[in-house]
């Protein structure tokens, strides 16, 4: 990715009068033009209000004040993410139409720093998916082979940088739907620490597992955008209350003495590129002076088994809220009862009615403790296996995504399949810690793979630190 | 619990208690669906957590009380303007008490 295109060389140079925020949205806004038809990674392009902030912004520099650290970037937003006045879809048939009457408090802290909104990306209906086929309204295609899928859920966010239609954009993770459509699409993609970025705002998917991160084009404008997002907010009570994470001279740092972790028994099945491309990755940070520990995950194995319960579970709960009462579609019926049954078999489709019935299940009475009882215990042995491994190493390094991007259409009728592309991402939701997907060569058909680094609680900045070291190592050359 | 890991019935009855309609075909799918996943997920069925403590959040939660002040809420035209149907500044349904369903 050309240096013209990063979001902190466009927030430097609108800051310093050389461009104006107008002229680089417009050159956007033509990318979208050219292509969009062919990616659909939009629900909705903002252009006008995106020319309205841009206004702003080249006025702030006119006048001499400061638009911030973000000045003049654009962003593209998930549509699970509130936008006031502007539609909220969750590419869910039941919210169409929806203007939430707030902002998220991500949009909110984005727009104070001077970004400018180009639009809402396209999601598996309500987060559900790690392809983006779920969505009630399309599919979005990888801008790499447009046959193949961009990965999800957050893949329209993934696609909207990977084809310049944004210079960054938000993601929601909650077993990988960032970091799996980064590597699919070939680029950066963070979830943080759970509770450093606020949820305020972010429809709710599973509450304990949510959190929203930034898709760039390089590490430094995750870290830009990270620190532009992170800290407390009095909104969302679980947010961690700590300044705002501070990134940037993590990337400047060496990963001399830095403990590599190396899981020994990682569940196989990986393509056997992706396989050569971590070794390459675990060779380069040796080579410039990091030491390769093996650690164990025994309970790994167990991750998606836990995540299929708990996520469901919590999810069955967050959208018995979609009852046709306050929001969104209403079908009329003759009593109150039948209108949620219809409004929400109407509203709601194939894939989210599926995780709806498994929670409900695995929390109804008589099931509770086989199910999801057992799931959160397992997600304790995770937690406390990450706990010793973190004793012997700093950070920890798996694939993204066992696969390249795949054809569109291969896994929709094999939900389980679809399920088994997020067993590298999931663990780490469950235990609430970072990691992040970092760009780091090619696999099968020249698509390209995501390496995977994982840190423990807040551990953010030696992530950052190992994730600019893999960029400046990776096959091709620095970015 | 028997071999088949849920039933047609078990699933009709989680339908109603998620107020999800299905039709027949749904209940069929959903079944054979739902049975295959949780043969799956019987993997965590072997492992021994008599003495494990459930985790149900990532981090340590406290409750925040605010402090009690007035502070603006959210515009109440602006709120009933996004409801399927409202009268009088509050949301309309039907009726509730009185029809069997």
């Amino acid at each position: 990715m050309n240096q013209q295109s990063s979001a902190s060389s466009i927030a430097e140079s609108v800051r310093r009068g050389e461009r104006t925020a107008t002229e680089i949205l417009e050159s956007y806004l033509a990318n979208i033009d050219r292509r969009e038809k062919d990616i659909h990674a939009f629900n909705l392009v903002t252009a006008e209000q995106a020319r309205a902030m841009a206004a702003k912004v080249d006025a702030d520099v006119a006048a001499g004040r400061d638009p911030g650290p973000l000045a003049g970037v654009p962003i593209a937003l998930k549509d699970n993410m509130c936008t006031r006045g502007v539609p909220t879809t969750c590419s869910s048939r039941i919210l169409e139409g929806w203007k939430p009457p707030y902002d998220a408090t991500v949009v909110t802290r984005l727009a104070a720093a001077g970004a400018v909104f180009v639009g809402k990306t396209n999601l598996d209906e309500f987060a559900m998916g790690s392809s983006t086929e779920n969505s009630a309204f399309g599919v979005t295609y990888n801008p790499h082979d447009t046959s193949r899928v961009a990965g999800g859920s957050s893949g329209g966010s993934a696609a909207a940088v990977a084809a310049e239609f944004a210079a960054a954009s938000l993601g929601s993770d909650t077993g990988g739907s960032i970091r799996q459509p980064a590597a699919l699409c070939g680029v950066v993609g963070v979830k943080p620490t759970y509770g450093t970025v606020s949820r305020y705002g972010l429809v709710a998917f599973a509450s304990s597992l949510d959190q929203i991160g930034p898709f760039t084009t390089d590490v430094r404008d995750s870290a830009l955008l990270l620190e532009v997002m992170s800290g407390h907010d009095p909104l969302d009570s679980t947010s961690i209350p700590q300044p705002p994470l501070s990134l940037m001279p993590a990337l400047d740092q060496d990963v001399k003495g830095l403990r590599i972790g190396r899981i020994t028994d990682l569940p196989a099945g990986s393509d056997p590129e992706i396989e050569a491309r971590l070794a390459e990755a675990f060779a380069a940070l040796a080579a410039a002076g990091a030491t390769i520990v093996d650690v164990e995950l025994p309970s790994m194995k167990y991750g998606l088994t836990a995540y299929y319960l708990i996520a469901p579970a919590e999810a069955s709960s967050n959208l018995a809220r979609y009852d046709g009462v306050r929001y969104g579609r209403r079908v009329d019926a003759p009593d109150t009862n039948a209108m949620y049954g219809a409004t929400r078999a109407a509203g709601f489709g194939e894939e989210v009615k599926r995780r709806i019935m498994l929670g409900t299940y695995a929390l109804s009475a008589g099931y509770y403790d086989a199910y999801y009882g057992k799931a959160l215990k397992v997600r304790r042995l995770i937690s406390d296996d990450f706990a010793r491994a973190y004793q012997k190493a700093d950070v920890i390094l798996t694939p993204t995504s066992p696969i390249v991007a795949f054809p569109v259409g291969a896994k929709v009728d094999d939900p389980l399949s679809m399920y088994l592309c997020d067993v590298f991402t999931i663990p780490t939701n469950l235990a609430g810690h970072p990691a992040m997907s970092v760009p780091f060569g090619t696999g099968a058909e020249g698509l390209p793979v995501g390496v995977q680094v994982l840190a423990p609680t807040l551990g953010e900045a030696t992530m950052f630190r190992v994730a600019a070291q893999l960029e400046r190592s990776a096959p091709g050359g620095a970015r | 619990m028997s071999d088949a890991r849920i039933s047609r019935e078990a699933v009709i009855k989680v339908a109603r208690l998620a107020r999800l309609d299905v039709t027949t075909a749904e209940v069929d799918r959903l079944t054979t669906q739902l049975a295959g996943m949780l043969e799956h997920f019987a993997d965590i069925d072997a492992l021994d957590l008599g003495t494990v403590a459930p985790m149900t959040q990532p981090y340590p939660l406290v409750n925040v009380m605010r402090d009690d002040v007035v502070v603006a809420g959210l515009d109440r035209d602006e709120v009933l303007a996004a409801a399927p149907a409202a009268e009088d500044g509050r949301f309309r349904v039907p009726p509730i008490i009185g029809l069997d369903s």
